[in-house]
C-alpha cells in the first residue's frame, strides 16, 4: 500500500510537471503547427533570472515572480525574433531560426555568465519532507502537484470561458476563419508565446528545485519531454497534452521501479522509441485536435 | 545526359576545393592545412544533408548522428588490436581482433550508417512538416543515447581513443569532391527531380504517380551514407572523441552553413560552408586572443555560435531559401545576359501572414 502511494505521488508530481511543459509547448503549436525548438530556453531564462535576483534581499516569492516574468518576455521575444518574421515564408525557415534562437540564448549565457552550474535560492521548505499515509516525501512534491492543479485549472477556465482564450481556440480550430471574424492574429500569436512563458516559468521554478542549480544547457530535457508528451498525447490537442504529461510521467516512473539497471540507462531510447512508434501509427497523436485544414 | 550549365556547377564546386588543397599545401603550415582538413569533412557533411534536405524539403535532425554511426563502426574496425583492450575494454571477443585498413573501415562505416538508416528510416519516409521533423530529433536523440550507453563497442560516455590517423588532406579533398559530384549527379537524377517535384507539391507529385516515401527513402539513404564516410574521416584525422562530438552542437553548425547558404542547391551548401568556417576560424582566432589577453575574468566561450545564430536568422528573415536560393552556380552564369528573370514565387505558405 505504502509503495502504491509512493508510486501514485512520483507519477502525479513529475506528471504535473510534465503537463504544464507538454502544455507550454502545445499551445503555440497548435495555433501555428510550429514546433519552438527555443521552449527549453524559457526554463533556462527562468532559472538564470533566480540566480541573478538571488543575491539580493527580496523575499522568495518576488524572485519567483521575477523569473516567471522574464520565461513570458522571453517567450514573447521568440515570437517576436524567430517567429514573427519567417512564419509566413516556410514551415522549415521557421524550424532553424527557433533553433538558431535557442542556441543564442545557451551561448549567451555561457558567455555572459558562466559554462558551470549556479546555485539557485530555493527556500528550505522545498527539500523538506512531510509524511503522507505513511509514505515520506519532499514537500517539493507536493508543492508541484498543487501548483499544476491550480495552473491546469486556471488554464481551463481562460480558454473556455475568456473571449481571449475563445479567440485562441478559434484560431487554433481555423486560422483563416478566425482572422476573418475578427480575430487578431498577431495578438493571439504573441498571446500564446505569452502563455508558453508563463508555464514554463511556473514549472521552472520546480524543474529547477530538484537540482537547486542551472547551466546553460538545462533546457534540452524539459524540451524532450515536451516533445514526448504532446507526441503521445496529441500534437495539438490542449487536453492531450496534459493527459500525454501524465502517461509520459507513469511510464517513466514505471520503467525507473521496474528495469534493471543495466536497461535503466537506455531510458531515454526507449521513449524516443515510443514516441516513434506512436507518430507513425498515429502521425496525429493519441488524442486528436479540432477539426481543421489548412495552415495558412 | 547533363546539360552544360550542370556540368558548369560541378566544375565551378569543385574548383574550391582543388584551390583550397593547392592553397593549404603551398602555405604548408599545420594549422592551415587541420583547417583545410576539417572544412574538407564539413564539406561532405554539408553537401550529404543537402542531398537529403535541399531535394526533400525536410528538415533532419539525424544527419550527425549517422555522422556518429560511421565514426565508430569504423573505428571498432581500425584500432590496432594490441589497442584494443585498453581504448574498448567490453569490446565483444567475436571481433575483438578484427583489424582492417583504416580506409576500408572508412568505407565500411560509411555502409553501417547507410545499412542503419535504410532500416530504421524506411516507416518514417511517410511523414512530413512538424512530425518529421520531430521524429528525425527523436532519432538523433536514440542514436545519441545508444551512443553514450553501448559500451561494449563504444566506450560510453568516455573518449574512444586510439585510432590510427590515417585521413589526410588529399583523401578529405578526395571526398568532399565525390559528395559534391554525387550531390550535383543525384539533384539531376529522376529520383532527384521526382523528389524536388514532390518538395514542391506533395499532392501533385502524388498523383502524377511519384512514390514519395520511396524517393525520400533512397535520399535519406544517400545522404547517411555520405555522413557515415565523413564520420569515419573525421574520426580517423581527429583519432579520438566521445559521443557528444555528435549531437546538437555540431547539428547546428551543420544546418547553419547549409541554410546560410541556401539548402535548395549544392552550391548553397558549398559556399555556407567556405562562408561559416572561414568566419567561425576568424571568431575563434578572437575568441582565443581575448583568453590569452585575459581582457575578462573567465575565458570567453560561445562567441561562435552566437554570431552563427544570428546570421542565421538574419539571413532566414532576409533570404528564406539563403543565398543561393534555387539556381545553382553554373545556372546562374550561362543566365547572366538574358532577360532578368521574374522574381520567383515563394517557397509554399507556412505560418499565418504577417499583419493584420
Amino acid at each position: 500500500m505504502t509503495a502504491a502511494i509512493q508510486f501514485l505521488i512520483d507519477v502525479l508530481s513529475l506528471g504535473g510537471a510534465y503537463a504544464l511543459m507538454a502544455l507550454g509547448l502545445v499551445i503555440v503549436y497548435g495555433i501555428l503547427r510550429l514546433v519552438n525548438f527555443a521552449y527549453g530556453e524559457l526554463i533556462m531564462v527562468a532559472g538564470y533570472t533566480l540566480f541573478l535576483v538571488g543575491g539580493t534581499a527580496l523575499p522568495w516569492l518576488v524572485m519567483a515572480a521575477m523569473a516567471v516574468l522574464a520565461a513570458v518576455l522571453t517567450g514573447i521575444a521568440t515570437d517576436y525574433v524567430a517567429f514573427r518574421p519567417v512564419r509566413a515564408k516556410s514551415v522549415t525557415a521557421v524550424l532553424i531560426t527557433s533553433f538558431a534562437f535557442s542556441t543564442l540564448l545557451q551561448n549567451a549565457a555561457l558567455l555572459f555568465i558562466s559554462p558551470r552550474p549556479r546555485n539557485l535560492p530555493i527556500p528550505d521548505m522545498f527539500s523538506d519532507t512531510i509524511q503522507i499515509a505513511g509514505v515520506i516525501t519532499p514537500v517539493r512534491n507536493v508543492l508541484t502537484i498543487a501548483a499544476a492543479a491550480v495552473m491546469l485549472t486556471l488554464f481551463a477556465i481562460v480558454m473556455k470561458r475568456t473571449m481571449l482564450g475563445i479567440a485562441m481556440r478559434a484560431a487554433a480550430s481555423h486560422f483563416t476563419m478566425a482572422r476573418m471574424l475578427g480575430v487578431p492574429a498577431n495578438l493571439v500569436i504573441s498571446t500564446a508565446f505569452a502563455i508558453s512563458g508563463l508555464l514554463a516559468g511556473v514549472v521552472a521554478l520546480f524543474w529547477l528545485a530538484r537540482s537547486g542549480t542551472v547551466v546553460p544547457g538545462i533546457g534540452l530535457g524539459p524540451l524532450l519531454v515536451a516533445f514526448i508528451a504532446t507526441v503521445i498525447g496529441g500534437m495539438r490537442s490542449l487536453q492531450g497534452a496534459v493527459v500525454g504529461g501524465f502517461l509520459l510521467a507513469f511510464i517513466d516512473t514505471g520503467l525507473n521501479y521496474s528495469l534493471p539497471q543495466d536497461l535503466l540507462k537506455f531510458r531515454d531510447a526507449f521513449t524516443f522509441s515510443l514516441v516513434i512508434l506512436i507518430l507513425l501509427w498515429r502521425p496525429e497523436g493519441l488524442i486528436r485536435g479540432p477539426a481543421t485544414g489548412q495552415r495558412t | 545526359m547533363l546539360d552544360r550549365k550542370t556540368w558548369m556547377t560541378m566544375a565551378l564546386l569543385l574548383l574550391p576545393v582543388a584551390l583550397l588543397v593547392f592553397g593549404a599545401e603551398q602555405v604548408g603550415v599545420r594549422l592551415f592545412e587541420r583547417i583545410a582538413i576539417n572544412l574538407c569533412i564539413s564539406l561532405a557533411l554539408v553537401v550529404g544533408l543537402q542531398v537529403f534536405m535541399g531535394n526533400s524539403g525536410i528538415l533532419s535532425f539525424a544527419h550527425i548522428g549517422f555522422m556518429g554511426v560511421g565514426a565508430y563502426a569504423s573505428a571498432v574496425l581500425s584500432i590496432p588490436a594490441q589497442m584494443k583492450g585498453m581504448a574498448l575494454p567490453d569490446l565483444y571477443p567475436a571481433i575483438a581482433d578484427l583489424q582492417l585498413q583504416p580506409y576500408l573501415a572508412i568505407a565500411i562505416g560509411g555502409l553501417v550508417a547507410a545499412a542503419v538508416a535504410a532500416v530504421v528510416s524506411y516507416p518514417l519516409m511517410r511523414l512530413s512538416d512538424a512530425a518529421a521533423v520531430i521524429t528525425s530529433f527523436a532519432l538523433l536523440v536514440v542514436l545519441h543515447t545508444l551512443m553514450q550507453h553501448w559500451s561494449e563497442v563504444t566506450n560510453g560516455p568516455r573518449t574512444l581513443f586510439g585510432l590510427p590517423n590515417a585521413t589526410d588532406l588529399h583523401l578529405a579533398a578526395a571526398v568532399a569532391a565525390g559528395a559534391i559530384v554525387i550531390a550535383v549527379l543525384f539533384k539531376e537524377s529522376r529520383t532527384g527531380v521526382l523528389l524536388r517535384a514532390s518538395r514542391d507539391d506533395e499532392t501533385a507529385a502524388a498523383a502524377m504517380g511519384a512514390n514519395i516515401p520511396l524517393l525520400r527513402w533512397r535520399a535519406f539513404v544517400l545522404s547517411a551514407l555520405i555522413a557515415g564516410i565523413a564520420g569515419g574521416l573525421w574520426g580517423h584525422f581527429i583519432t579520438s572523441f566521445s559521443p557528444n562530438a555528435f549531437y546538437l552542437k555540431e547539428t547546428f553548425v551543420i544546418l547553419g552553413m547549409l541554410v546560410i547558404g541556401g539548402t535548395g542547391t549544392v552550391s548553397g551548401a558549398v559556399f555556407g560552408c567556405f562562408a561559416v568556417t572561414f568566419a567561425f576560424e576568424g571568431l575563434r582566432s578572437i575568441e582565443s586572443g581575448l583568453n590569452r589577453a585575459q581582457i575578462f575574468s573567465e575565458q570567453v566561450v560561445g562567441l561562435t555560435e552566437i554570431t552563427l545564430a544570428l546570421a542565421m536568422i538574419g539571413i532566414l528573415i532576409l533570404r528564406p531559401g539563403g543565398l543561393f536560393a534555387t539556381s545553382e552556380i553554373g545556372a546562374m552564369l550561362f543566365r547572366r545576359g538574358a532577360k532578368a528573370p521574374p522574381p520567383l514565387p515563394g517557397t509554399p505558405q507556412a505560418g499565418p501572414q504577417e499583419g493584420d
